[in-house]
């Protein structure tokens, strides 16, 4: 080995750094998730009393709307690696209805929740455990939507092009967890715990 | 702004005033982005409340010098003992590391700064206002004892003490807000450095020629990504708790206390890992420069790293072995807690077998890391003591385990932040320490650490309970007790020693140059203190010791590498 010159690695390449970065974050971020959702799961069926979590509907329009929004995500991100602005804009802006749509229905449930069937966070535990994980999770899907909306703002300027590809991907990175992290939260809360 | 008083940084004023020099200077530490200074702003900020949590220790250790004192009120003292583990924590060790991660990473790996230069500065200034937010408890709210509301609810904040009912007022909040507020500063760093180690590397810095430096700091990065989080977890349900109702921690509704243990020391244990591993790292680069040999057992120092980090993840009850577990978790405890020894017992053996055969310079630097070895092996062996649970059953709580794990964070990782700033101080300045007055910190701080801590062991086995505020003068523990407050007052001398060097040396200290101590690793290969460009031509390396390739042309390192 010794005899190879170093400037023989030419092609010296290093993983792009915000895709590090949001990876790190997303490391991070899915700790906060775990304490929560093993909190969660300690907890089932703790509370001294009412009212229980078969109250719960589960929220399969929701899902679908929130998961289906990672396939129009992956659509647009490859829009605007093609050059496809239109194309991107459009994949992308369907990517931020969706989540609105998802906001909506936790607003319904939770209106549900509080309104008529009397459970807020301070009722009893499954309350406390419920409203902060799901809340958790919806306080990450605002998040998301402000940084999905921001880039949705410069496109109507028709500021975005090929070359922002990558930094777009990278924020699309963050909005995939978000999805994946629900299929978490909505297997314990919606089908374990219930 | 017609009626403008400040001057516009960077104007080109022909003969600023004085003070517009002054405002200037002080306006370009605010706004920098550049690594370096925000290295020497955690150092400095570090620094300050290294000092003020010392003090807070000599508070602790006054009260507790003679049986029956009354030097301070039972209320100042559980916050004194709470401010002084909460500050060291996380306004001393964390920053204090971080800020050497953020100044030497770039420089090591041959980077220009930062991947994320302005995150670098934001999370800066989050941990300084956590620390700031911690530390208005004293004049803020409403205190309930006139000393303000600090915190007094110890480190470990452990519920349902927490809990509105027996925490009235707001000084858990503060604890937990302040911790919150600088733990995202800490992740931002942490995400901060793992992006720059993967993707600014100079060309030729293949991982495995990375100083050893380098690489723990990715370790550590990664571990903090994992481990701060759950603290603000936690902490984010304690507020929950406490202001919006909740039960999280409330065991009238259901609710554990244990839980929130379980949580803390999910954070806590790996949290000791966070602290000691840049200690590691540090004793990793002094250690070969002055005993003159290439470190010993690289592949084997970087596993080591590794797999501390991993096992860490695995030790965290071992806090918790009275609050009784069943009998298989306390063997899966004691056997994981015992595993640590391996890996920190082959880094060990490495540094041993670096000095060995070496021609070992003692310089202050060096003698801070000899002092570490010797006492991070006491310490590691004290572990392993507390590590079997009915020895834990007879120990728990009481000074010995107060005595092992400042054997840890002061033998390891204080005397090891000591020897960092001797040894790079001549690189952030350009001034060399006063080797005379660096000799004096050493001796009456090593003495000072031994006449405080050793005795402690003693007076833990004689049945002394942490956190006590005061004790009778018939349990046999009066003597060790005033010798161990002796201790820390020696220790603080060697702190101001410490200050004063620092001062000194920065007015009056010998010229540096380039690289007083003939190193290797690419920091001392730029001017110092290095320009705000770091390197003026991108540098390429071809081994794991780049400056001793130059200065060897003969005889480089690259022939004999893998």
């Amino acid at each position: 080995m010794s005899s190879v010159p170093i400037f023989a690695d030419e092609n010296w390449r290093l993983p792009s750094r915000g895709r590090v970065g949001m990876l790190s974050l997303i490391v991070g971020e899915s700790a906060i998730f775990t304490i929560f959702v093993v909190a969660y799961i300690y907890y089932i069926g703790r509370s001294t009393y009412g009212p229980t979590p078969q109250i719960l509907d589960v929220p399969i329009f929701n899902t679908i709307c929130l998961l289906s929004s990672s396939l129009t995500i992956w659509m647009a991100e490859r829009a605007i690696e093609r050059g496809r602005t239109r194309t991107f804009g459009a994949w992308w802006g369907l990517t931020v209805l969706l989540g609105i749509v998802f906001l909506a229905g936790t607003a319904q449930e939770w209106t549900r929740l509080i309104v008529h069937e009397g459970l807020t966070i301070r009722t009893n535990l499954f309350g406390t455990t419920f409203y902060s994980l799901v809340g958790l999770h919806a306080t990450h899907v605002v998040v998301g939507l402000i940084g999905l909306s921001l880039v949705m703002l410069f496109t109507l300027m028709g500021r975005v092009e090929q070359r922002h590809a990558e930094r777009i991907q990278v924020l699309s990175l963050y909005w995939h967890f978000v999805d994946a992290v629900w299929v978490v939260v909505f297997t314990v809360v919606y089908i374990v715990g219930r | 702004m017609a009626d403008q008083t400040y001057p516009i940084p960077g104007s080109f004023d022909a003969t600023p005033s004085r003070d517009a020099a002054l405002l200037e200077w002080l306006h370009s530490w605010v706004v920098t982005v550049d690594h370096k200074k925000l290295g020497i702003l955690y150092v400095v900020y570090a620094i300050f409340f290294l000092l003020v949590a010392g003090a807070e220790a000599l508070v602790i250790r006054i009260q507790l010098a003679i049986p029956n004192n009354h030097f301070v009120t039972p209320e100042v003292y559980n916050e004194m003992f709470t401010m002084h583990g909460t500050t060291m924590v996380f306004l001393v060790g964390m920053p204090i590391l971080f800020g050497f991660a953020n100044y030497l990473v770039p420089l090591m790996i041959g980077a220009r700064d930062m991947a994320f230069p302005r995150l670098n500065a934001f999370s800066f200034w989050l941990t300084a206002f956590g620390g700031l937010l911690l530390y208005f408890s004293f004049v803020g709210g409403f205190g309930l004892y006139g000393m303000g509301s600090a915190p007094d609810v110890g480190w470990w904040a452990y519920a349902p003490l927490t809990a509105k009912a027996f925490s009235p007022g707001h000084n858990t909040d503060y604890w937990a807000l302040a911790l919150i507020v600088s733990g995202f500063g800490t992740l931002g760093t942490a995400i901060n450095i793992i992006a720059t180690i993967l993707s600014m590397r100079c060309r030729g810095m293949t991982l495995f020629r990375m100083p050893l430096f380098a690489w723990l700091m990715l370790v550590v990065s990664g571990l903090t990504l994992i481990t701060i989080t759950p603290l603000t977890a936690a902490q984010i349900m304690l507020l929950i708790d406490r202001y919006l109702g909740g039960h999280f921690f409330d065991t009238q509704a259901g609710g554990s206390a244990v839980v929130w243990m379980h949580f803390f020391w999910i954070f806590g244990h790996p949290e000791v890992y966070v602290l000691v591993l840049p200690a590691f790292a540090i004793a990793n680069e002094i250690i070969p420069v002055f005993s003159r040999k290439a470190v010993f057992g690289y592949p084997a120092m970087v596993a080591a790293s590794v797999g501390i980090a991993f096992v860490s993840l695995t030790v965290w009850a071992h806090h918790m072995f009275t609050v009784g577990m069943t009998s298989v978790s306390n063997a899966f405890f004691v056997l994981s807690t015992m595993m640590v020894g391996i890996p920190t017992g082959i880094k060990i053996f490495n540094w041993l077998a670096t000095m060995w055969g070496g021609r070992i310079h003692f310089a202050t630097p060096m003698l801070f890391c000899t002092a570490f070895v010797l006492q991070f092996l006491l310490a590691g062996l004290t572990g392993i003591m507390l590590s079997v649970a009915p020895w834990d059953w007879q120990l728990h709580n009481s000074y010995f385990v107060i005595a092992h794990f400042h054997y840890v964070l002061v033998g390891a990782i204080v005397f090891c932040i000591f020897a960092a700033i001797y040894y790079w101080y001549p690189k952030a300045t350009g001034r060399m320490l006063s080797e005379t007055l660096g000799k004096w910190h050493f001796w009456l701080f090593f003495i000072g650490f031994h006449v405080t801590f050793d005795p402690m062991h003693f007076v833990g086995i004689l049945g002394m309970p942490r956190s006590i505020y005061t004790y009778e003068a018939d349990r046999g523990w009066n003597s060790l007790n005033m010798v161990i407050s002796i201790g820390g007052m020696i220790q603080g001398i060697a702190v101001l020693i410490f200050a004063w060097n620092l001062i000194v040396s920065y007015l009056r200290g010998k010229e540096a140059g380039n690289d007083p101590w003939d190193a290797w690793t690419l920091e001392w290969a730029t001017p110092s203190p290095p320009p705000a460009y770091n390197f003026a031509t991108d540098p390429v390396v071809r081994s794991r010791r780049p400056l001793w390739d130059l200065k060897h042309p003969n005889d480089p390192d690259w022939k004999y590498e893998r």
